[in-house]
């Protein structure tokens, strides 16, 4: 059965054009439009229900063990309070989903694709160790994104905290209303802002309220899953089903950063080695349309009249005005000043290789 | 909205008759569904299309939609002014978004098409 997230009432109620994702009703667009909707987080604040997204608890004596097995990059690394990007990948090094890992006190939460929520949880329950809890608890939270330029001063009213010294990528557990909350400096838009998790459903309409009122000063908007996409697509963030997948592996999608081989061994180190040895064969690649047309997913890539790969991820870029998309193709295509050409319902139309992200204006606090 | 004098497609275009000259372009509903249009591929002057042959593309930020002719003609005019400013459409769909002009040779096909009550019911209005 199809699920809703405690927000959809408000989504309804505001006339978001709502359509199955994930398993959930969720809001694409609200009625200004994936534009408008877009800009307003370029350039101001919009708040995103992104309550779909799956959370998992791992506790246990041998909670990082577990994790430094099943993820990418290097658990120990982190300190309580922060955030890390990472992947897990099957043995052959190709990837079963992209996550965040957050340390808490007592334990680690791994927040994950919606799209992938089963899967991953079924494949981490296979990979368990003794003394590991693993625990889901996506039906029982609740998420608020909080996106833009003016996302601090808007989540600063809610809370008692002082978010200026919240680094980016950290987080911590504060309390807006009453309602206990985790609040982490993290998104998926290229601008500063913020994720709200909290498990007290009840208050959830409450606390949507809340925000959107802390926001009114800047007219803050809901922004639907449409924009979500554009935004995320300028910065070149890869987006599980399109850009990455089982079939491709963090090497070849740019994601090298987040692999740590020496942090000792983790499902899929061996292939990837090899791959890197080998050097990678291809590498998905962000390019921008010289003139007219927009990519999509599943148009051919051309260069000097041979199919060299095909489009992955593909939009009109509401900041650029221009189409951008990113694709795979072999290493000799990879260089940024490349000019290759998209096959567009039959005919060519010329394209030149970038180096990411799309758009630099964003205002993410590194 | 949906306006009286006009006829209707069950994929949401308009088409306005003018003696042999039928102008078309996509109603309020469709382009509501679309969201913002980005960009519209237009036919060429004095291209001839068959019945069901694609009149234009239509682009929104996340999809992708093939306009299709219902009549058959021969193009006479398109609006140029889609080129640089594809958001007519979303503006004003009736009236400066239409999409082209064509000369039609019989009006028997006009009568697959629905008046605008037809039209209203179709989308619940």
């Amino acid at each position: 059965m199809i699920k809703k997230t405690p927000f959809y009432n408000i989504h309804k109620e505001k006339g978001a054009k709502i359509l199955p994702f994930a398993g959930y009703e969720m809001p694409i667009q609200y009625q200004n439009g994936i534009v408008h909707e877009h800009k307003k987080v370029r350039e101001s604040v919009g708040m995103f229900d992104l309550s779909h997204m799956g959370e998992f608890i791992v506790k246990g004596s041998k909670a990082l063990e577990f994790l430094q097995k099943t993820t990418i990059n290097d658990v120990s690394e982190l300190v309580i309070g922060q955030v890390q990007y990472s992947n897990m990948c099957y043995l052959d090094g190709g990837i079963v989903d992209d996550l965040l890992v957050y340390r808490d006190e007592n334990f680690y939460y791994l927040v994950v694709n919606a799209s992938n929520l089963e899967k991953d949880f079924e494949w981490l329950k296979s990979n368990l160790i003794d003394d590991v809890e693993l625990i889901n608890v996506s039906d029982d939270t609740a998420l608020i994104g909080v996106q833009g330029p003016q996302a601090e001063t808007v989540v600063q009213k809610l809370i008692k905290d002082d978010l200026s010294t919240l680094v980016y990528y950290h987080f911590i557990h504060s309390e807006i209303d009453g309602v206990p909350a985790m609040i982490s400096r993290t998104g998926y838009t290229g601008e500063d802002g913020f994720e709200i998790y909290f498990t007290d459903l009840d208050r959830a309409e409450d606390l949507w309220h809340k925000v959107e009122k802390a926001g009114e000063e800047f007219d803050v908007e809901p922004i639907g899953l449409g924009a979500r996409d554009t935004l995320r697509l300028e910065m070149k963030y890869p987006l599980y089903g399109n850009d990455i997948d089982k079939d491709t592996n963090p090497l070849e999608a740019g994601l090298r950063w987040a692999v740590k081989f020496e942090k000792g061994d983790f499902i899929g180190k061996e292939v990837l080695e090899r791959v890197k040895q080998e050097k990678i064969h291809r590498k998905l690649i962000p390019f921008v349309m010289d003139g007219k047309g927009i990519p999509r997913p599943h148009y051919k890539i051309f260069k000097d009249g041979e199919e060299i790969g095909e489009v992955r991820s593909g939009t009109m870029s509401p900041s650029l005005g221009v189409g951008i998309g990113t694709g795979y193709v072999h290493r000799d295509y990879m260089k940024s000043g490349n000019l290759i050409e998209i096959d567009i319902r039959g005919k060519m139309y010329p394209a030149t290789v970038i180096k990411p992200p799309f758009y630099k204006e964003g205002t993410i606090k590194k | 909205m949906v306006k009286d004098e006009l006829l209707y497609t069950e994929t949401h275009e308009w088409i306005k008759i003018d003696g042999r000259i039928a102008t078309m372009g996509i109603t309020d509903y469709a382009q509501k569904e679309l969201g913002d249009i980005v960009y519209v591929e237009l036919p060429e002057v004095d291209s001839e299309l068959s019945t069901g042959d694609i009149l234009a593309t239509v682009e929104a930020v996340k999809a992708v939609e093939e306009i299709y002719i219902p009549i058959c003609g021969i193009i006479v005019e398109v609006n140029e002014q889609l080129s640089d400013s594809s958001d007519l459409m979303n503006a004003s769909p009736y009236d400066e978004g239409w999409i082209a002009k064509f000369e039609i040779s019989s009006k028997d096909e006009l009568e697959g098409l629905m008046n605008a009550g037809e039209y209203k019911k179709l989308i619940g209005e």
